[in-house]
């Protein structure tokens, strides 16, 4: 199991993903956006989606888990 | 004019209201939950609450904002940048409720603010404009005829986009076809508008801007130019003036075009013509930008001139007070932008600023929005001053600019000043040799 972490404080502008979905090393799951500035977050390893924890429009701080993989 | 509201926060409220008082011109703040403790709330005569910290419920928020001008009286209301600035419908709306748009007219900010019709309009003016597709393409399979027939690489833009979002370079068709659905799916999503173009991409540009400015009475100046190449994510870092790069001959013809362009509009009030500028030193029109920049120190420290002063008196109906051959370079300028971000990664690095100094050297300006004790929020953009330095030539601005950054102070926040440093004693940069791609060419290098 592995955390996709947000690495700054912001807001979830989109989520490219959903429980079941097979991600790859390196692909975009997440979009924040904070001060003006999109950034989207990559899952480190390779799995399958096994829970969302972030919906979009919300305010999350830099560490909070955004997707876990198995 | 005795009142103005001041649509806007941070630095440039502050910039506003100094230009104001010294004019002795009443000031009214607005401002969000976030934004009560900054000094602008305090400086301004009048301060109005306008609601929560997200921007479509404060500082975008059109109802609450014309009501706190009625309610304060005051006669004309100034955009400031960013926010409402360009926003058409809100200048109309401003004017509808006789009060005063310190900006051109809402026709003009929307036409300006379609880069479309923005396009159509230069070319008809005769300023030059990127090589590319007149219409919006309403296809992939179209983007890729106009692409094969400018030839790659292209640029595809959303009409409605700007400031670096909705635009991608594509080197070839395969990459040409992959952008189209994303980029226009966001260009929807965004800016409500999924209008997009093919233009040819001007290869290593520079980027390098005029400002105008035009009275009620048809007269436009030009204030020389600036040039705004060194920019991370299309945002600009470092603006500096008189260009390194631009001869006396391109300079002149440049203004030119800047001034052609602005009367094809009729532009009243202060106003920058965008353009890039190829290595061969061809130039194409990139955009308008109908309000106040960011960057308008630089050509103040430059030029001697008020800027924010010359848009109180040109919306008073005022003639320009300044004649073209009196508006000369006197100083080189440069403004370094101090954003609270890391500055290797360039991520926003919100926080509470624990320590704030910033430098008090002379022919050191200092446009900043904070104090110590400032919380900086997720909500805004991540700029928290801006250092304007000048010298009587550009390696001495650029020390100036050296040791204005070694000597301010901010803790609590990671902030880009390493950054800045570094550019400032960049060897390419020193010698004014550097383009759009400078930063992330500099990045490239450094991770070999």
């Amino acid at each position: 199991m592995k955390h996709v972490a947000a690495n700054m404080a912001g807001t979830v502008l989109n989520i490219l993903v959903q429980p079941g979905d097979e991600v790859s090393a390196g692909q975009d799951v997440v979009v924040l956006e904070s001060m003006k500035m999109e950034v989207p977050i990559q899952s480190e390893v390779a799995g399958k989606v096994s829970e969302v924890r972030a919906n979009i429009g919300d305010f999350v701080n830099d560490g909070d888990i955004l997707v876990i993989v198995e | 004019m005795r009142k103005v509201l001041i649509a806007n926060r941070g630095e440039i409220a502050r910039r506003i209201i100094r230009t104001c008082r010294a004019e002795g011109v009443a000031t009214v703040a607005v401002y969000s939950d976030a934004d009560s403790e900054l000094p602008f709330v305090k400086e301004a005569d009048e301060a109005v609450h306008i609601g929560p910290p997200p921007v479509p419920h404060s500082y975008l928020n059109v109802e609450a904002i014309i009501r706190a001008a009625k309610d304060t009286g005051a006669d004309a209301i100034h955009p400031g940048y960013g926010l409402l600035s360009e926003n058409e419908a809100f200048a109309r709306r401003v004017q509808e409720e006789g009060i005063v748009f310190i900006g051109p007219a809402p026709e003009v900010i929307g036409q300006m603010g379609d880069k479309l019709t923005a396009r159509r309009i230069m070319q008809q003016a005769g300023v030059p404009v990127v090589p590319g597709g007149e219409d919006s393409v309403e296809t992939v399979d179209e983007a890729a005829d106009v692409a094969a027939s400018i030839g790659y690489p292209v640029m595809l833009k959303a009409s409605a986009g700007g400031g670096g979002i909705g635009m991608q370079i594509c080197r070839d068709e395969a990459s040409l076809r992959q952008a189209y659905q994303s980029l226009r799916g966001r260009a929807k999503a965004y800016f409500g508008n999924d209008a997009m173009y093919v233009e040819k991409y001007v290869e290593r540009p520079r980027h390098i801007e005029v400002q105008i400015a035009g009275d009620q009475h048809g007269t436009v100046l030009h204030l020389l130019e600036r040039e705004c190449s060194i920019q991370r994510r299309h945002q600009k870092v470092l603006e500096e003036s008189p260009s390194p790069f631009l001869d006396p001959e391109t300079r002149e013809q440049l203004c030119q075009s800047a001034v052609l362009a602005a009367k094809a509009v009729s532009y009243t009030g202060v106003g920058t013509v965008e353009f890039i500028v190829d290595e061969s030193k061809q130039f194409y029109f990139l955009e308008m930008n109908t309000r106040l920049q960011v960057e308008h120190p630089v050509t103040e420290e430059m030029t001697g001139l008020d800027l924010v002063s010359m848009q109180l008196s040109i919306a008073r109906g005022e003639r320009l007070g300044v004649k073209q051959e009196e508006i000369k370079a006197q100083r080189h300028a440069i403004e370094l932008r101090v954003y609270a971000e890391d500055p290797v990664s360039f991520l926003p690095s919100p926080g509470t600023i624990s320590l704030y100094q910033p430098p008090a050297m002379e022919h050191v300006r200092i446009d900043d929005g904070v104090q110590s004790g400032t919380q900086v929020t997720p909500f805004y953009d991540p700029m928290i001053a801006k250092v304007i330095v000048s010298g009587a030539t550009r390696d001495e601005a650029v020390e100036r600019g050296i040791a204005a950054m070694q000597n301010f102070q901010i803790a609590g926040i990671k902030t880009n000043i390493p950054f800045l440093l570094e550019v400032l004693s960049d060897g390419r940069f020193r010698q004014g040799q550097y383009t759009t791609w400078f930063i992330q060419e500099r990045a490239a290098q450094s991770n070999n």
